[in-house]
């Protein structure tokens, strides 16, 4: 029997290390892409649509983002490009789109009402519910602010 | 040259985002949906405090495109809709603000769910 500090001590020297500087530089590259992609996709639209307002540009370049991401996803090339950059690829919105996805497809096999419709939310969950019940909190407190 | 000097703003500005995020990821082992919930709520705060929109002057999609740009719609579309519509309009604002992105997120999430198996996980 080993006690439960020396056990923590094992685990974290043991515990695969992820090489500090490789995954920082590769994560601030590959984030930087995917976000100059973004802009990219916004100038695009607005040289199509010249007349379309900023916010629309901004919901229409968030929406074509998150079909490239569920696209490449589903392709299975997003998943491998995660491997490399880690945070670069999670944070983006695409990362959002990734983690709706992935266990979309994983859970296929479960069946379409509870594999697909259940599972799709078993990462991207938590953060709708955390955000509709701060944005609920924010409106409300803001309603009696100003 | 202008337009070299404004995705040259986007991708620094992203890139050390989500490098900031890679560094949580090393240093505390988060997992990636706590790293989403505490980069929207990092969003939704700036929107409160005021600080989004210079930032979204200065650095465009570098900080829309991370999930941050979510977390700061909910807020802003809470904020707005209270001014306008009273109670109805916080209730309402937040969704309706993200209707869109999210929308095509269940609509891809289906979709390709049915018709793409997922491969075997070997990297």
């Amino acid at each position: 029997m080993i006690d439960r500090k020396e056990y923590q001590d094992y685990v974290s020297k043991n515990a695969p290390k992820s090489p500090m500087v490789r995954t920082l530089v590769a994560a601030f590259i590959v984030g930087g892409i995917i976000c100059c992609i973004g802009e990219g996709i916004g100038d695009i639209i607005k040289l199509i649509f010249k007349d379309m307002s900023e916010k629309d540009v901004a919901i229409w370049e968030s929406c074509i983002m998150i079909f490239l991401g569920s696209f490449f996803t589903a392709l299975g090339l997003y998943d491998k490009l995660g491997h490399y950059a880690g945070g670069g690829s999670i944070i983006p919105i695409t990362g959002f789109a990734n983690s709706v996805i992935s266990p979309a497809m994983e859970y296929n096999r479960e069946g379409v009402f509870f594999g697909i419709c259940a599972k799709m939310f078993v990462i991207a969950g938590p953060i709708i519910v955390f955000g509709v019940t701060v944005s609920f909190f924010i409106g409300f407190i803001s309603y009696f602010v100003v | 040259m202008e337009i070299f000097l404004t995705y040259l703003k986007v991708f620094a500005v992203g890139g050390f985002v989500c490098m900031l995020g890679q560094i949580l990821i090393n240093k505390t082992k988060m997992s990636s949906a706590r790293i989403l919930v505490l980069y929207m709520l990092i969003g939704a705060l700036l929107e409160v405090c005021g600080a989004f929109e210079p930032i979204k002057k200065f650095a465009g999609s570098g900080v829309t495109i991370p999930i941050m740009g979510f977390g700061s719609n909910l807020a802003k579309g809470a904020i707005e809709g209270a001014k306008q519509n009273g109670m109805l309009g916080a209730i309402t604002g937040g969704l309706s603000s993200v209707a869109a992105g999210l929308t095509v997120v269940i609509v891809c999430g289906f979709v390709f769910g049915l018709i793409s198996r997922s491969r075997s996980k070997k990297i």
